[in-house]
């Protein structure tokens, strides 16, 4: 099976004054397309720090990244962020919205960067917001939404620009169990019906059990499980 | 710049206290640099009106003033011959030999004294200068210690009305009469017979001779035979409007360079006032910027929307200074020329070109303002700005 993300012997470690924090070691696994992958761990166990590597917004010590075979650590800053605008859709544990902007404005967002004309985005964000079940609430700001509605929102541009991966950390961290419930049926709905590749960091059970594979990391290594 | 202009505006629109105290100290600053440059552009404005293109004044080449000039009257019969002066319906030349003296007035309210021009003219004086009339009483006699006050002056001194006497050069010179020029500056002037005045001071020469070209373009051949004549080496011939034109230039350039000065001051503070709002913006919002930034905008686009966000803030600023300094035109003030070493009464007029700098003045406040605090928000870290939740 070809996999779309490879993590090859990546380290990672942060400095604090002058102690070196290690957060990754040695790091390496693949994942193939169409895979629907939960990360888990302790806290400070490195999930947030591998998934922000693999969406490329940060870049590791030692090792490589290939994401549909782009070693995405020789691209430039710019490179990258073009590359991110393109390949990543990212879902955050507080939706990171825009609150000045309308739904339909903060799913919009990303497709700015796009060539796409305005009636192309217009169609991109009608379709993306259908998809999460939130078409009557495009004119809404956040504040007007509740927490489930607005991580649908979030979902909703993490997919408008049809991305190759998803990446997700802590997604229904911030949510009721309702509305957990409703996010993880909405991955899992992109992940069967529209074989999206997600990445998802959660230390939800419930959560990890909707993914397909499980991977347990501790101490910035991967466990046998 | 890819980040949209609604996003930008709208969060303007969030912070409505701190954003309206920005606007109202970039205002405030505004609204002294336009008043400030309307003051200079004022007094131009008057001196400028006061001169005709078609008349033409001369004077003693080293003199900076009408004041510190002197031609005798023998000079001033020899410019009288020149070609190319217009001439009265009984064939004299059309001009007038003026002596410009100063004379002390007290000011009404002020509570002080003040310089005030007074002006010998020729009867032919209101030929050559049409925009003077008579506004109230009746004009001086010939051969009589009377005057005619400018209406700015009639206004604005004591002792300056119809019936008043003024007393200067040994005698009481009553006042008979009030004109109205237009707004130039002859308003900020008491007519009365040179002949009367020279008398008075002992003099035999005039300051200024002021004549009327007989075609509006007749300058350049009166100027040629003015300049062969060997005569009148010491003496020069200037388009009367030009020679008011120059004579303000001196207080008009030394308000604004005062002005500009203070203003350039003020404006430190209003800058660093939106330097704080800036910081606050970036601080409030580091975790919209790291999402934007995830997203994938650039840190140019982070760059150019704070930095636009500052510009905004700095360009409402200039419109409200400018709104509210457009209402100065209404007023009319006095303060003493340098150029003339007297009173001169203006208003305050706006130009194009006020419009223009105090603008510009706005968006560089807003600029340097807003680039420390834009330069931090491209800058940081996708990761640390994330975290920051
Ligand atoms: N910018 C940073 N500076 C210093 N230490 C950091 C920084 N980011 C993360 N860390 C540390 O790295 C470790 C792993 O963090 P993280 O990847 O967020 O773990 P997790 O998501 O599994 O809770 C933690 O010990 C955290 O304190
Ligand atoms: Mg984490």
């Amino acid at each position: 099976m070809d996999s779309i993300i490879q993590v090859q012997a990546v380290s990672k470690s942060y400095w604090r004054d002058s102690f070196e924090i290690p957060v990754l070691n040695n790091v390496s696994f693949e994942i193939p397309a169409g895979e629907y992958l939960a990360l888990m761990g302790p806290s400070g166990s490195g999930k947030t720090t591998l998934l922000n590597l693999i969406a490329g917004i940060d870049r590791p010590d030692k090792g490589q990244i290939s994401v549909a075979g782009t070693n995405i650590g020789s691209l430039s800053e710019s490179q990258l962020a073009k590359w991110r605008s393109t390949h990543v859709g990212f879902i955050f544990q507080f939706y990171n919205l825009i609150p000045v902007l309308t739904a339909y404005e903060n799913v919009e967002l990303p497709l700015l960067l796009t060539s796409l004309s305005k009636k192309e985005r217009r169609q991109h964000v009608e379709a993306a917001l259908t998809v999460v079940g939130l078409q009557d609430r495009m004119q809404h700001y956040p504040k007007q939404l509740s927490g489930g509605q607005e991580q649908r929102v979030a979902i909703a541009r993490a997919i408008a620009t049809d991305p190759t991966i998803l990446v997700a950390d802590e997604p229904t961290g911030d949510l009721d169990k309702n509305s957990a419930d409703e996010i993880l049926k909405l991955l899992e709905r992109l992940n069967t019906e529209f074989h999206k590749t997600i990445v998802m960091v959660t230390h939800d059970p419930r959560a990890a059990e909707k993914a397909r594979v499980v991977r347990h990391l501790d101490k910035g290594e991967f466990k046998r499980s | 710049m890819k980040i949209p202009f609604k996003y930008i505006v709208r969060n303007l629109g969030t912070r409505k206290l701190t954003t309206g105290i920005t606007v109202l100290g970039v205002a405030l600053v505004v609204f002294v640099f336009a008043a400030v440059l309307m003051m200079a552009y004022g007094v131009q404005k008057t001196l400028v009106a006061t001169g005709s293109d078609e008349n033409v004044l001369i004077a003693r080449k080293a003199a900076n003033g009408e004041i510190s000039s002197i031609i005798d009257r023998v000079t001033a019969d020899i410019i009288m011959t020149l070609p190319n002066i217009a001439k009265t319906p009984d064939g004299k030349p059309l001009a007038s030999g003026e002596p410009v003296v100063i004379i002390n007035l007290e000011k009404i309210g002020a509570g002080g004294v003040s310089n005030v021009t007074v002006r010998g003219v020729s009867p032919q004086a209101f030929s050559l200068r049409p925009q003077v009339k008579l506004k109230a009483g009746r004009m001086f006699k010939t051969g009589a210690r009377e005057l005619v006050a400018g209406t700015a002056i009639e206004s604005r001194f004591a002792g300056a009305k119809i019936g008043d006497a003024v007393r200067f050069a040994g005698d009481n010179w009553t006042v008979v009469g009030t004109f109205d020029s237009d707004g130039s500056g002859f308003d900020s002037e008491m007519w009365g017979d040179a002949n009367q005045l020279l008398d008075a001071f002992n003099r035999n020469s005039f300051s200024t001779l002021t004549i009327r070209l007989e075609r509006p373009d007749a300058f350049p051949e009166f100027a040629a035979a003015f300049e062969k004549d060997q005569r009148l080496q010491q003496f020069e011939a200037k388009i009367e409007r030009r020679f008011f034109e120059e004579q303000s230039e001196m207080m008009a350039g030394f308000i604004r360079i005062l002005g500009i000065f203070v203003t350039v001051i003020f404006s430190a503070g209003a800058t660093i006032g939106a330097t704080i709002t800036m910081y606050a913006a970036v601080a409030n919002r580091t975790v919209e910027v790291g999402t934007l930034r995830a997203l994938g905008f650039r840190r140019r686009s982070v760059l150019a929307a704070f930095l636009t966000e500052s510009l905004v803030l700095s360009l409402v600023g200039g419109f409200v200074g400018l709104f509210f300094a457009s209402f100065l035109q209404l007023f009319s003030i006095s303060t003493l020329n340098f150029g003339s070493f007297s009173e001169l009464a203006f208003s305050f007029a706006l130009s194009p070109s006020i419009v223009i700098s105090s603008l510009l003045f706005a968006v560089a406040m807003g600029l340097i303002g807003g680039f420390l605090p834009s330069v931090r928000a491209a800058r940081l870290n996708i990761v640390s700005a994330l975290r920051s939740s």
